[in-house]
């Protein structure tokens, strides 16, 4: 059974390198706004997250039919479309296509849904090169690090970090920090890997059953160049992404690009239905725990996500922890209530990560309840009894106190007193998780029912008679 | 499908059906016409400027020498339009990354997209996909009576339904993956140059 993952140990180290903590918080705050002032731009901005979260409930609600008009369609297409109940499957079954294909090169745009399924590693413990083309992907990939962020993997880095990494890996000047030159370090190092690929990878934003379509939104090219550039093209897409129409794809087109980044759109928003002459093309659709979460009351509005990363860029927690600090596929708010489902051990300390602030469920373009969701994680983490002792003790005392006004009374008094006058060691020690990374604020020189009595309670009484 | 394939078919579909939340309605979706008739052309320039797009509005009599002006140092012009001889068409690359070795590729769109600034090209103009994104620099004809107001008119555009491959490209490749510094190109075109220009006749939204 594995141990429960401590988001708050594990952003310790980001939170002591202020250079890298405000650095994150500041971009990704822009981000934030820059969501904003797009989304004031369109007069309908509101009604169009109504309808995109009223289509992505009707499609789950009638989940098995629309992946069979899928099927239908594509197979008419000329697609190949294969089923894989979880990741081994799934990496099972992209591994024979390659190895059918007799290459030991895959070229890959980025896709969370592989990184779920851990199909890299899967992959080159089999001897095939596996290349990430997106530009935040592949440093992330340089350096041995998951993405730690669904948008733009390797936010987190400085420019500093990216000319010391591709100076080690390609032998480029580590003193040069321009973006430009980096980028183009990459593009020359990257490119080639299109031109003698055999096969090439894409993940899908959307999947549109009535055409057999899926759509992937990039800005680099990466996933037309995966898809278009070798002989065979291999689609990996979770059961959930299915939209009935192209009419309906417009509504998360227009809300999509906004919502991640305060752009229209991004600049390659690509269809794709079938092969052409002379290749192949396989879409391969994922479970991997989707049907399950589908069928539980509290949570599967979390199926709707469209992966616009709104909901992480305007967290408080997360802008300041990083997203590697979750120790998960997907991090911030939409990964504390998706990573449970996946293992509830390893992931039962997630939803304590979050103000509760409800900020994510304000920007999520599909109407997703996140902070109550994570709300009731922590109910299902309680009921399950996966509450650290220490937490669950004091929600006990919590609980005892917040429930007997005079107890409340009495202990905010002495507490009050206590903070003044205890010494540090006693305050910040491992009872207190409040004590970690911030100060208790100073105390009050008195509290509000000593200041009520003082101030108002006599001159009540005087009015009232 | 092999027989695994078949069963993990089966148990995922048995399972979604046994999950799946009781029915709810698919809702109507409006089209969203801005409530005055707006300049399309005029906002479409706007739209492609803000993702880095150049957009040539004065007429071009002549595309060759447009061409030859702009991008001095290209040898291999790439050209699927009529209006242009290039020194090479798509049909005569023997694989598709053959594309690499072009400097300037020149394509018609279909359709323009105010709100965004995007353009529309699919397999059956470009004939080799990978001439949009392997040349260095693309240009893109564009018919002004061809922009429409919105994404929801766009995706009326018969394209979607039934060519293998179309894209909404809106201005050359980027990223932001560095630090969330904008940059000009990533792995694709290094610019994107569109010019307003008359189709030569016939509905190119049949495509």
């Amino acid at each position: 059974m594995s141990k429960p993952i401590d988001q708050a140990k594990n952003a310790e180290a980001f939170l002591a390198d202020t250079v890298h903590e405000q650095r994150l918080d500041k971009l990704l705050w822009v981000m934030r706004q820059r969501r904003d002032a797009a989304a004031r731009l369109v007069p309908e901005w509101e009604e169009l997250r109504t309808l995109a979260s009223a289509i992505k409930e009707h499609t789950l609600s009638r989940l098995s039919g629309y992946l069979l008009e899928f099927e239908a369609r594509a197979t008419a297409n000329g697609v190949v479309v294969h089923w894989a109940r979880d990741a081994h499957e799934h990496n099972q079954i992209v591994y024979d296509l390659l190895a059918e294909q007799g290459t030991n090169m895959l070229v890959k745009s980025k896709s969370m849904l592989t990184e779920e399924c851990e199909l890299r590693p899967f992959l080159e413990r089999r001897g095939i090169r596996v290349t990430e083309t997106d530009l935040g992907e592949r440093i992330q990939q340089l350096d041995d690090q998951p993405p730690g962020h669904i948008v733009g993997p390797a936010i987190h880095k400085t420019t500093h970090d990216v000319a010391v990494l591709f100076s080690e890996k390609y032998g480029s000047d580590p003193k040069n920090e321009d973006v430009p030159y980096l980028a183009g370090i990459m593009r020359e190092n990257t490119r080639p890997g299109f031109l003698h690929a055999a096969a090439g990878m894409t993940g899908a934003n959307f999947v549109v059953a009535e055409t057999g379509a899926i759509v992937v939104a990039t800005n680099e090219g990466n996933a037309d160049l995966s898809a278009n550039t070798p002989p065979l093209h291999i689609c990996s897409v979770g059961i959930e992404k299915v939209i009935p129409t192209t009419e309906s794809l417009a509504v998360f087109i227009r809300l999509l690009a906004r919502s991640a980044t305060g752009d229209t759109i991004t600049q390659y928003t690509s269809t794709f239905r079938g092969p052409r002459k002379g290749a192949a093309m396989h879409v391969v659709l994922v479970d991997n725990g989707r049907s399950e979460r589908l069928g539980m009351k509290r949570f599967w509005h979390s199926l709707k996500c469209i992966r616009c990363a709104a909901c992480m860029n305007t967290c408080p927690v997360y802008r300041r922890s990083g997203g590697l600090s979750y120790g998960s596929t997907y991090m911030g708010p939409i990964g504390i209530i998706m990573m449970p489902t996946f293992e509830i051990r390893k992931y039962s300390e997630l939803p304590f990560s979050s103000t509760l602030n409800g900020s994510c469920s304000n920007v999520c373009p599909v109407k997703i309840d996140i902070h109550e969701q994570i709300y009731g994680w922590r109910e299902v983490m309680e009921e399950n009894d996966q509450i650290q002792v220490v937490k669950k003790e004091a929600m006990r005392v919590a609980d005892e106190v917040l429930s007997h006004p005079t107890l409340y009374q009495i202990a905010t008094e002495t507490l009050s007193t206590a903070l003044q006058v205890l010494p540090h060691f006693a305050i910040y020690n491992r009872l207190n998780a409040w004590g970690k990374h911030r100060d208790i604020p100073e105390a009050a020189t008195e509290t509000f029912h000593e200041w009520y009595r003082t101030h108002r309670l006599n001159r009540n009484e005087v009015s009232s008679s | 499908m092999n027989s695994i394939q078949t069963l993990s078919r089966n148990a995922i579909l048995d399972a979604v059906r046994g999950n799946q939340p009781a029915a709810r309605p698919m809702p109507a979706i409006p089209r969203y016409h801005a409530s005055q008739p707006i300049d399309l052309v005029a906002t479409f320039c706007e739209s492609i400027a803000r993702m880095a797009g150049v957009v040539v509005t004065e007429q071009i009599s002549d595309p060759d020498s447009f061409l030859r002006n702009k991008f001095p140092d290209a040898k291999v012009i790439c050209s699927a339009v009529p209006e242009n001889p290039g020194t090479i068409k798509p049909a005569s690359l023997n694989h598709w990354s053959e594309a690499s070795t072009i400097d300037v590729c020149i394509v018609r769109s279909p359709m323009g997209v105010a709100e965004t600034g995007s353009i529309l090209l699919s397999d059956f103009e470009l004939q080799v996909n990978t001439i949009a994104f392997l040349a260095h620099d693309l240009v893109v004809l564009l018919d002004p009576k061809d922009i429409v107001e919105n994404i929801h008119d766009a995706y009326e555009h018969p394209h979607f339904k039934q060519r293998p491959y179309s894209v909404l490209m809106t201005g050359p490749s980027g990223s932001g993956d560095i630090s969330g510094v904008v940059v000009h190109p990533a792995q694709g075109v290094k610019t994107l140059t569109v010019i307003l220009s008359r189709g030569p006749g016939g509905d190119s939204r049949n495509g």
